[in-house]
């Protein structure tokens, strides 16, 4: 580390070129998304889930198959080869949370928002970014984690084919799902701008609700459990759909919508607070 | 050019930021002092509009900060050198600064390279010591070759050749015709530094002045004379408007008078001199000279400001 070099003046080729764009700040989320390694373990860990449980529990139930024709009839074999997007979405989710209540932590936030005074931008460019990376990820691996599933369970004759109503549905749906969650994580991160504290928020969002609806009297949790988060979210996922729950892709809309409001409240937030 | 009119800022009941004005102009290397827990970091957070004044407003260049579209050719910041992610590397960190307005990948070689950082940019920003750490600091204030650089504490953990760099960095800035602003509480390091100076206590104004200025406002010079006769010297000397005390050799510390009243005066009773010079305070005595003030007194609606 030498010091003294002057400082030399590049050619003025401000203002109107050296802008800042959205695209320009998406740009920049990218570099930040790709340069953090804890994003590239969350995400191994993500794709590890997905494809090592979902062969894992395949290969349990192979080895002990439904005994009857009704546990057969009821076997959902694309549930099973999917078991691992439930433990999944735990770490799309806290890397959601990451990628802004970290910049919280670290003080970067200050850095990132000099740099684009308008603020809206970084969290609309980290959203754009994680959005679409975890779709690129979940994808391919959902969909490998489905075909690696039934080719073990074909042993047992327990497979079903991709082009069976419903099923590339539910592949699509279950990378849609993560990729919501993820969303939601990093909106409960830039609202509450502590990773502990959005963290916990995320939990009590995913499994609250359910155990919550249990403890009131049958008939109003029958009629709450539908709007709840997860039932709704995890709808589009499904094969068979849930009789209680909404349809695949209605469920998933309010989902969407439950996304979309913590995100409206965390860009109002970061609109109206001192960082 | 940096320009706040009645900037206030309250956190709580903790007013931080009381009824600031004071301009900073390009061409000059301005000093912002002030004890800890002045102000001083508060209303580099308010020009960056990183928190929101509770009243008053200040502008760069002519526009609040947030309403300029490319924020980085405007102002350089250094605010504080730990607004890093210490797990990724310095330079994916200046690089994806310098994406956000556009800024190609050449200009950030250029500035880790400016800053003495070639040799470890690829290393994780969170294994920096705070000398390195600051330089880094500096390379993102200069990313976008603004027109203001705006420096909290860039001393802080550096070296002597560091420190000397940075002044020598400054210097150069203010001579190419940019606003430099510069907070630092090493008073010695200002005193080489800067040429104006802008002195705030409990978030008020103190002092808005040019160097020399406000050293010879805030503590005046004081004589130093010795003679034969100190005891004489002294009883003839001291009067209302002039203080004399004795310094440890036997010489007199006058204040209140020139070099040649005091040379006139000893002439005429006949009191051999044997030195008689003139002592400048340095600002370090200056400023805590005007702090203490700013501080003892705070009558309500009392403004704290002397020249």
């Amino acid at each position: 580390m030498t010091a003294a070099h002057p400082v030399t003046r590049t050619p003025p080729t401000r203002p109107a070129g050296r802008r800042v764009t959205l695209a320009r700040v998406v740009r920049s989320e990218w570099t930040k998304l790709r340069s953090l390694p804890s994003a590239r373990w969350s995400l191994l860990i993500t794709v590890a889930s997905i494809v090592g449980f979902g062969a894992l529990y395949c290969l349990l139930r192979v080895t002990r198959p439904p005994d009857n024709q009704a546990a057969r009839a009821a076997f959902d074999a694309t549930a099973v080869s999917l078991t691992g997007v439930q433990l999944a979405q735990l770490a799309v989710g806290v890397l959601g949370v990451l990628l802004v209540a970290g910049e919280y932590a670290t003080g970067l936030i200050r850095t990132s928002l000099t740099a684009v005074p308008a603020r809206l931008p970084v969290l609309w460019g980290k959203a754009v970014v994680f959005a679409l990376t975890t779709l690129a990820v979940c994808l391919p691996v959902t969909l490998a984690s489905f075909l690696v599933g039934q080719s073990i369970l074909s042993a047992e004759r327990l497979d079903i084919a991709l082009s069976h109503p419903g099923v590339a549905r539910a592949v699509l749906g279950s990378t849609l799902y993560l990729s919501a969650i993820g969303l939601l994580g990093l909106g409960l991160g830039a609202l509450l701008r502590s990773t502990a504290g959005a963290v916990a928020t995320l939990l009590g969002l995913l499994f609250g609700p359910q155990l919550l609806a249990g403890l009131l009297p049958s008939d109003w949790s029958d009629r709450i459990y539908p709007y709840l988060p997860v039932p709704a979210g995890a709808a589009v996922a499904n094969v068979r759909p849930d009789p209680a729950a909404l349809g695949p892709w209605s469920g998933f809309g309010l989902f969407c919508l439950y996304t979309g409001l913590v995100l409206a409240l965390a860009a109002w937030q970061l609109r109206r607070r001192d960082a | 050019m940096i320009e706040a009119r009645g900037l206030t800022k309250r956190y709580g009941d903790k007013l931080a930021v009381d009824d600031l004005s004071f301009t900073v102009r390009p061409g000059t290397v301005t000093g912002f002092l002030g004890p800890n827990g002045a102000g001083k970091s508060t209303t580099m957070r308010l020009i960056l509009g990183l928190d929101a004044p509770t009243r008053g407003s200040v502008t760069v260049n002519g526009k609040p900060y947030r309403e300029h579209a490319a924020p980085l050719h405007e102002v350089g910041a250094l605010l504080d050198a730990r607004s890093v992610h210490p797990a990724r590397s310095a330079y994916h960190h200046l690089l994806a600064l310098a994406q956000t307005s556009g800024i190609p990948r050449s200009r950030v070689d250029e500035v880790v390279e400016a800053v003495g950082l070639e040799g470890v940019a690829r290393r994780k920003a969170g294994g920096f010591s705070l000398g390195m750490g600051q330089r880094l600091g500096i390379a993102a204030a200069l990313l976008g070759d603004p027109d203001t650089v705006i420096l909290d504490e860039p001393v802080n953990g550096l070296d002597t050749e560091g420190i000397r760099w940075i002044r020598s960095l400054l210097r150069g800035l203010a001579a190419e015709g940019r606003t430099v602003f510069v907070s630092s509480h090493l008073m010695s390091e200002m005193a080489l530094t800067a040429t104006h100076l802008i002195v705030i206590g409990r978030g008020r104004l103190i002092a808005d002045t040019g160097m020399d200025e406000f050293i010879a406002a805030a503590a005046p010079a004081v004589v130093r004379v010795r003679s034969t006769d100190p005891r004489a010297l002294a009883a003839l000397l001291r009067s209302g408007d002039v203080t004399v005390s004795g310094a440890d050799d036997g010489a007199l510390a006058v204040s209140g008078l020139s070099t040649d009243e005091v040379g006139r005066a000893a002439g005429a009773a006949g009191i051999t001199l044997l030195e008689l010079t003139a002592q400048q305070a340095s600002l370090e005595e200056a400023f805590v000279d005007m702090t203490r003030d700013a501080v003892e007194f705070r009558a309500p609606g009392q403004r704290g400001a002397r020249p």
